[in-house]
């Protein structure tokens, strides 16, 4: 086996919530690695702690304690203004509800992270135009958002993820808005950016997307429970 | 981010909700337009008052001899000595006597019009000009001649304005001689400049049954020496009456002066009304600012994910504020210059929008913005991206 680069270390990390005098360990010594160029499910039921381990590894959270590093930097230390830079230059985000700015047309949204990333006008919307155009809406970046069907929007949110160039593409429960064939359409997408070399994690509850990926780690009561193949885990669901 | 970024942005943000952008705005346009309308008229009115004061002479000392007796009192010729002898000072004076008479002709006639008793230098003293005819001379003044000069109000009420020159004028009891119409001032209208009676004041004084003049008015030779001028004159007047309380010395100059610092408080009282609706209209636009923060903190988290810093979003709103509060106060000075026009031309004053008021409503208007916008810009910024993107 090749020696790939581990792009996500997590060690130990723990994120404890204080709830008036109640304290509620909500990830109690989580440590695994991702590598560059790995599609990774991570799974687990609501209150298991695997969105607390998503706002971490998406940098809008540090841990209470343990390290995490992001391509070789230790995130886990930043202030908020380190972390903005994190999440705009390392991470691309894909939310359940798109969470697309509704008065701006395509375009607009997709040039975010770029306008944030302080890349003058002309430039960015060629990039933003390029990554539409990869999710095959570049014909419609007039349009506002509400314009277009849920799989369509979710796409926008992908070109968003993916104009900026991050190193690490993070799914929150990407298709839990959509039908069954669109939900398809868009993970058969994803696969497709994972065979072109992106590293992508998708969080979700449901194990029928996590056996889509290639990798599925399993959370549980702030704990990994399972880290192993794909196949592994279907024997085990299944 | 760039600022014509972020202007961008605000204004793409105010266009989505252009109702509520327009309230919050309409307390800086009311606020901003009516501090305008009400300055400019203020101005207005100001320099009328001061054009009417001015045309009353800035350069003319009214001397009022309120008692006279027989061992201190001051005649005519005591008086021209004193300007013969004071020419640094005093270019002319005219006695004035002053008397309430009716006005009679063979066909019309006017009960208690004032009739002025003057010296022959009078009229350029005041910067009147004769319309018809001639002012009354040395020589009236001398003969005390009974010739008359009317304002054309008297012309045209007694006359019809035909046929006035030449005719006789029975003031009082006596018959005077209309030698000339003073220039028409003020529309002949009653109770005008235009509404005047001249006759040489020897003939006045005569006529009153009392021959102490009591009423002089000086005209000085340069504004610049009022004072001075004001004090050689109360020297003068000391020296013959040694009681200061035997006369008044009026100076229209230092009048002049004393509206000038009424004016001024008066403007900074405006100045302070205009600060208090300014600063309410500034705490309108903080108030939709942070219900529009609350509205928007889903918008904030999805910035934020995206790696918008802490400073962005509080630039974005700040901007916002202050793009708001300028715009309002844009329309407000467009809307000022409207309602001074209009409101000047309905109470009959020549005003124009003062570019001092435009000049500190839109410096306001856009500091109040950012001032007000900071607090909810603020809130913005510390927004947790986490809690954000939760907020439904």
């Amino acid at each position: 086996m090749e020696e790939r680069k581990h792009l996500i270390e997590l060690w130990d990390i723990c994120k404890v919530y204080k709830m008036g005098d109640s304290e509620v360990r909500a990830n109690d010594g989580i440590s695994f690695t991702i590598d560059d160029g790995e599609m990774v499910a991570i799974v687990g039921k609501s209150g298991s702690g695997k969105s607390t381990i998503m706002n971490i590894i998406g940098a809008l959270d540090v841990p209470t304690s343990g390290c995490y590093c992001l391509n070789g930097i230790d995130v886990s230390k930043m202030n908020d203004n380190q972390l903005a830079e994190i999440r705009n230059k390392q991470i691309g985000f894909i939310f359940q509800q798109y969470n697309l700015l509704p008065k701006m047309n395509l375009l607009g949204n997709v040039e975010l992270p770029l306008l944030y990333a302080g890349i003058g006008e002309n430039k960015r919307s060629e990039l933003a135009m390029k990554s539409l155009k990869r999710v095959g809406l570049g014909d419609k970046w007039k349009n506002r958002p509400n314009q277009l069907s849920g799989g369509q929007q979710q796409r926008v949110s992908i070109a968003r993820a993916l104009a900026g160039n991050p190193s690490l593409i993070l799914a929150d429960e990407p298709t839990g808005a959509l039908d069954s064939r669109t939900s398809k359409e868009v993970l058969d997408f994803l696969k497709e950016l994972n065979e072109e070399g992106n590293t992508i994690v998708i969080i979700t509850h449901d194990n029928s997307i996590a056996l889509e990926a290639k990798r599925v780690i399993k959370i549980h009561d702030g704990k990994v429970s399972f880290d192993g193949h794909v196949e592994e885990y279907r024997k085990l669901v299944v | 981010m760039k600022i014509s970024q972020a202007v961008k942005m605000a204004f793409s943000s105010l266009a989505g909700n252009k109702m509520r952008s327009f309230l919050t705005m309409l307390g800086m346009i009311i606020g901003v337009s009516a501090v305008i309308a009400m300055m400019s008229i203020m101005d207005g009115m100001i320099g009328y008052t001061m054009d009417s004061f001015g045309g009353m002479g800035a350069s003319q000392i009214t001397v009022n001899l309120t008692s006279q007796t027989d061992t201190r009192q001051l005649s005519d010729d005591e008086v021209y000595k004193f300007l013969e002898e004071n020419p640094d000072y005093f270019v002319e004076v005219s006695p004035c006597v002053t008397m309430m008479q009716s006005l009679r002709n063979e066909h019309e006639s006017l009960d208690n019009k004032s009739v002025s008793g003057v010296s022959e230098a009078y009229a350029a003293m005041e910067e009147d000009e004769i319309g018809e005819g001639r002012f009354l001379s040395y020589l009236d003044v001398e003969k005390r001649n009974k010739v008359c000069v009317i304002g054309t109000y008297i012309a045209d009420q007694l006359y019809n304005d035909v046929g006035v020159l030449g005719s006789n004028l029975k003031i009082g009891s006596d018959t005077y001689k209309i030698v000339g119409i003073m220039e028409e001032q003020e529309d002949s209208e009653e109770n005008s400049a235009d509404d005047c009676v001249y006759i040489p004041y020897t003939t006045a004084a005569r006529a009153s049954g009392n021959a102490r003049i009591s009423t002089y008015y000086f005209q000085m030779k340069s504004t610049d020496a009022s004072d001075a001028s004001q004090d050689v004159l109360e020297n003068f007047l000391y020296s013959v009456f040694h009681d200061s309380d035997m006369y008044t010395v009026i100076n229209m100059a230092s009048l002049l002066d004393m509206m000038d610092d009424m004016v001024g408080m008066m403007e900074n009282i405006l100045v302070g009304i205009a600060a208090i609706s300014l600063l309410v209209a500034g705490i309108g636009i903080m108030n939709i600012m942070l219900v529009s923060v609350s509205e928007r903190t889903r918008e904030i988290g999805i910035r934020k994910s995206l790696g918008a810093k802490k400073r962005d979003i509080r630039y974005q709103f700040a901007i916002e504020a202050a793009t708001v509060s300028t715009l309002g106060g844009i329309i407000g000075i467009l809307l000022g210059g409207l309602l001074t026009t209009v409101l000047g031309n309905l109470v009959g004053i020549d005003c124009s929008p003062s570019m001092s008021a435009i000049g500190i409503s839109f410096g306001v208007s856009a500091g109040i913005g950012l001032l007000f916008g900071f607090l909810p810009a603020n809130k913005a910024a510390n927004l947790n991206p986490i809690d954000a993107l939760r907020n439904e």
